[in-house]
């Protein structure tokens, strides 16, 4: 059963991130990777993740997204993929390259060693749980939680600098 | 081949598979296409492929450290692509086209 949803939930994602790269239309493109997202929340609970994957539909296909969305509509990008050429030649070997690189970490993962840890006192139900999760922000990882605090700051005031029409009127 | 296949059993070495073939799409993704607004969407989309790996290897080793750093990864991710837009815009103020080629101002 968790084979085939496995194997289910992989089909999606890899079909649809493969639209994201190949389609034409960019809000088309913003939609299957949502779709890919979606997918992902999904890979999440399959691996006891649940928190996760709530987090994961929340923050990538709820905040993330909406915010290429608005951006592609905000511009009117609809319409610009005649600036898009590529010749065929460099898409080639583009898609070469990749896949090489695919060939290349494959073959470097195929031999590690995969024996799963068992005994370290936590049921694996409980690891993606809210509490537990919590609990290890908030004790282990508390200050580079409140170092991202400031990056966010940050990122704030440099999108809305970034945003305003022209900086020398004030 | 052979020693090859018994590992595709293994469930944490399939999701290692999963999460490689998508970064790869990911950094072709950033090869072949112009558009600055795809280009981040790949980037993204390599984000997520390690958030997975991460995931896997957490749940591998039944520690939830793995999970704290997908937060992390997300709450970088989503200070770049806040970042980066804001950038994106500026640069279609400014250019009047979001085609990666136009920024080349800085080539000698």
């Amino acid at each position: 059963m968790e084979q085939l949803l496995f194997i289910i939930l992989s089909v999606i994602s890899v079909v649809a991130a493969l639209c994201v790269i190949f389609v034409r239309n960019p809000i088309y493109s913003v939609l299957s990777l949502v779709v890919t997202f979606f997918s992902f929340a999904g890979h999440y609970i399959l691996l006891k993740a649940q928190f996760l994957a709530i987090v994961q539909v929340i923050v990538y296909a709820g905040a993330i997204m909406v915010l290429f969305l608005f951006v592609i509509m905000l511009l009117n990008l609809n319409n610009t993929e005649s600036q898009e050429k590529r010749s065929f030649i460099s898409k080639a070997i583009a898609v070469v390259a990749g896949g090489l690189l695919l060939i290349s970490l494959v073959g470097l993962l195929k031999g590690s060693v995969l024996t799963p840890t068992l005994a370290n006192g936590i049921s694996s139900d409980e690891i993606g749980t809210v509490q537990r999760l919590g609990k290890v922000l908030f004790t282990d990882f508390v200050l580079p939680f409140e170092i991202s605090s400031v990056l966010f700051l940050s990122a704030i005031i440099g999108a809305v600098m970034l945003g305003k029409k022209d900086l020398k009127d004030h | 081949m052979n020693s090859f296949l018994p590992e595709l059993t293994n469930v944490y070495f399939n999701y290692l598979l999963l999460s490689s073939v998508l970064f790869c799409i990911g950094v072709i993704g950033v090869i072949i296409r112009k558009n600055i607004i795809i280009i981040f969407m790949s980037i993204e989309l390599m984000l997520n492929a390690v958030n997975l790996l991460l995931v896997n290897f957490s749940n591998m080793h039944n520690d939830p450290n793995g999970q704290v750093f997908v937060f992390f990864i997300m709450v970088v991710a989503a200070a770049e692509v806040t970042v980066g837009l804001a950038i994106l815009v500026m640069v279609y103020r400014n250019s009047g086209s979001v085609n990666i080629d136009t920024l080349k101002n800085l080539k000698g």
